[in-house]
């Protein structure tokens, strides 16, 4: 009935659909035609898709550009390069592209097709690019990463003249772990509460804070470094006491804070922003306080997203150099101790491995930065696996756990009415 | 429940007056505890951001002191003769932070135009934790990549340029010559151009989050209303999405400078770090402030490290600017583009 327009309140009409010929509407009333076949389902149109002709002179021109450009490059023009080759048969392939959709298309629907183009290919240019960066890293990697050597060994006795069968990168593997552990225990209970804050007790000091914290995650890490460098290692004097630490795990952990702290809390709030607030309604209802809503209603209904916040904020913190570079000192050999002595990571040994220059070190780089991303690709997976659902959203799972609860207090209450002799 | 039913009538006396109920509630020693910590964790958090801008002015000051005003002149770094200044650095970061931009500007926005226009609705979630994944891939990686693997193939390209558009004075470079079969192509290399390239892909997904963000919030009444009005998908969204998106696209492109400006690793590996002011973008040898800091805290003095702390000073105070300005044009954009439908 939703297709029809009717200027009349509707009157008790017999159904139109299943009247064999058309119904005489009752005067005054207006009524679009009825659709061709009333007996067959009406057929639900395709207003988008791809029609023959497109696929036809996108193919037209792509085959068109890589001949022309072949051409261009192998007879005619003294032209050579991988890249040239793409830029000009890019350009080729748009312009005759344009000239195939403008042989039986409007000149608005040319530059719809033309900007579609565009901008599918600009989409798939990133991703050619994203996956260029760690393609090529996997490809150059495996020369170091297939001797054992290279996940149980430090570097202590591999110089640029060792081959790859000695040395590894097992001490840049224990500081980046205790490093990044480090940073975890500071900033999770900090920026977590810190984002509850923002959103819990919303005024004129939260709205401050929020705006510092949004500019801080922009904060250069090398500045992060710094202010370490400054602060802690040159060390301050408090009265008698000359507070100080010295070039190692501690300060690298320290200095990784600071860059993650806003990170973890910009994430965080805006995960805690969309829990509905009808739940916290509910717990308010019920005679919760505020921190006991929070507690038992707000975290764990964000719970996944938070988890995700903390691990998308450490794979950004664990593959930061510069902080690190500033304070952790560098070193060759394995130490477990953060506070005593320098410590590498692995971000730390790709860099200074790459820097070197020397090609047996280069090598040891690629595999260091294979092994990189490596932990931050499986961070990642984790992070889409378990942060997959908006909050309040339960997986089956949960559910049934939920369902199982609510079935147990129903027992609970009802055995303790069995036993008073009424409802509590 | 024998509740007394409701009278429009205000039951009070004569003569009383009214006093309004306080509706404050009590809150239990708990909550007071829990918001008090909650407060302290805020006013920590920014403690502690006024503490880093706080430590670096300290530890600059002593150098700033002793330089004046040439430190934003000089050309050089010997802070032990009393000679260094961040003009060439300086200059730098801001070239390579535009060039990165030039860039990640058409990338950021196809791609964000993409994912919330084009792309089928079970592409859209993969897509976007792809971009996601392509900002936390370790800064160190893009600079292995940008050295090794990018530099080689874009030397062509550097070459192509400075040849046929060498009278710009920008794409000038100096010791170049394109006659000569032998020429080194060194003078190509570590330049503006290819660190600018490299950044670009670091900046890119921050830029184009900002940008997607801000078209799926073009309203759907205007979106509906162009196509009822016969326009195309491109008409739609020249019309609708990039007019409600403006404040995103400028405020996530400046975001992305910010982080260009500031990046340390990528481009420490990938420039030949100079001093002076260099205007050529395709020349080898170019300058940064955060690669000046990460090339000489090694070996520095305490007058060295107080004048890296200024340089560092003045690398903070610009990105805050350009973030501040970011987030506010963002954050009016956002008030602002309200659907009348």
């Amino acid at each position: 009935m939703d297709l029809y327009t009717e200027t009349t309140p509707p009157q008790p009409q017999p159904e139109p659909q299943s009247q064999p010929g058309p119904a005489t509407p009752p005067a005054g009333t207006t009524v679009v035609a009825e659709p061709g076949e009333p007996d067959r389902p009406e057929r639900r149109r395709r207003t988008g898709g791809f029609r023959r002709d497109d696929l036809l002179a996108l193919l037209g021109a792509l085959a068109g550009a890589l001949s022309f450009t072949l051409l261009l490059f192998t007879q005619l023009a003294p032209f050579d390069g991988l890249i040239g080759f793409f830029v000009v048969g890019y350009a080729a392939f748009l312009v005759f592209y344009t000239f195939l959709v403008a042989l039986e298309e409007s000149w608005p629907a040319v530059r719809d097709r033309l900007a579609s183009a565009v901008v599918h290919s600009i989409a798939l240019l990133l991703l050619l690019a994203l996956g260029d960066v760690i393609v090529y890293v996997f490809s150059q990697g495996p020369q170091a990463l297939r001797h054992l050597n290279f996940w149980t060994q430090d570097l202590r006795a591999a110089g640029p003249l060792q081959p790859l069968t000695i040395g590894g990168v097992r001490h840049a593997m224990i500081g980046t772990f205790e490093q990044i552990t480090i940073a975890l225990a500071i900033t999770v209970p900090l920026g977590l509460l810190c984002a509850v804050f923002l959103n819990e007790l919303p005024g004129r000091f939260a709205r401050f804070v929020r705006t510092i914290a949004d500019a801080a995650t922009a904060l250069p890490s090398v500045v992060a470094g710094l202010f370490v460098y400054a602060a802690l290692i040159i060390g301050v004097q408090i009265g008698p006491v000359h507070l100080q630490i010295q070039k190692g795990g501690l300060a690298a952990g320290l200095a990784i804070s600071v860059m993650m702290l806003p990170i973890i809390i910009r994430a965080a709030d805006v995960v805690l922003r969309l829990v509905p607030g009808s739940l916290k309604e509910a717990s308010y209802a019920l005679g919760a306080g505020q921190w006991r809503t929070v507690w038992t209603v707000t975290l764990p209904t964000a719970r996944s997203g938070l988890a995700t916040a903390v691990i998308l904020g450490s794979a950004r913190g664990l593959g930061e150099t510069s902080p690190v570079l500033l304070t952790a000192g560098y070193n060759t050999y394995t130490n477990g101790n953060p506070v005593q002595g320098p410590q590498t990571s692995l971000p730390l040994a790709v860099f200074k491995l790459v820097t070197s220059g020397e090609p047996l070190q280069i090598q040891r780089a690629y595999g260091a930065a294979a092994v990189l991303i490596l932990v931050v690709l499986v961070l990642f997976i984790t992070a889409r696996i378990i942060g997959g659902h908006g909050p309040g959203h339960l997986t089956g799972r949960q559910r049934r756990a939920r369902a199982s609860a609510s079935i147990r207090d129903l027992d609970r209450i009802l055995a303790r009415t069995a036993q008073n002799g009424s409802l509590p | 429940m024998t509740a007394p039913a409701y009278s429009p009538q205000p039951r009070i006396a004569p003569g009383e007056t009214d006093v309004p109920r306080p509706l404050t509630a009590r809150r239990g020693t708990q909550d007071r505890a829990f918001r008090g910590l909650a407060r302290g964790s805020g006013g920590l958090v920014l403690g502690m951001m006024a503490l880093v801008g706080g430590f670096l002015v300290l530890r600059g000051w002593q150098a700033l002191r002793v330089d004046g005003i040439r430190f934003l002149t000089v050309q050089q770094w010997e802070p032990d003769s009393h000679d260094f200044g961040i003009a060439g650095v300086l200059t730098g970061s801001v070239l390579i932070g535009l060039t990165a931009i030039f860039f990640a500007l058409p990338l950021a926005l196809g791609t964000a135009l993409y994912i919330s226009e084009y792309a089928p609705a079970f592409l859209k979630r993969t897509l976007v934790s792809l971009v996601d994944l392509m900002a936390a891939i370790p800064s160190v990686v893009y600079g292995l990549w940008g050295f090794l693997f990018l530099q080689q193939h874009v030397i062509g390209v550097a070459r192509f340029i400075s040849t046929y558009l060498g009278w710009i004075p920008i794409f000038k470079v100096d010791g170049a010559d394109p006659h000569n079969p032998l020429i080194n192509l060194n003078v190509y290399s570590g330049s503006t151009f290819i660190a600018g390239l490299t950044v670009a892909l670091m900046v890119t997904p921050i830029a184009c989050s900002v940008m997607r963000e801000a078209f799926s919030q073009a309203p759907l009444g205007e979106r509906e209303g162009a196509y009822a009005l016969g326009a195309t998908r491109w008409g739609m969204i020249r019309t609708v999405v990039l007019p409600f998106g403006r404040g995103g696209i400028i405020g996530g492109t400046m975001l992305g400078l910010g982080r260009a400006l500031g990046e340390t690793i990528a481009v420490y590996i990938v420039i030949s770090l100079g001093f002076t002011i260099q205007p050529h973008i395709l020349q080898a040898g170019t300058g940064s402030v955060s690669a000046l800091i990460a090339n000489h805290y090694g070996a520095a003095t305490a007058f060295d490290m107080a004048g890296l702390m200024a340089a560092g000073l003045a690398l903070f105070l610009l990105t805050l600017i350009v973030n501040f300005a970011a987030s506010a044009i963002v954050a009016r954009s956002r008030s602002g583009a309200v659907s009348e439908a």
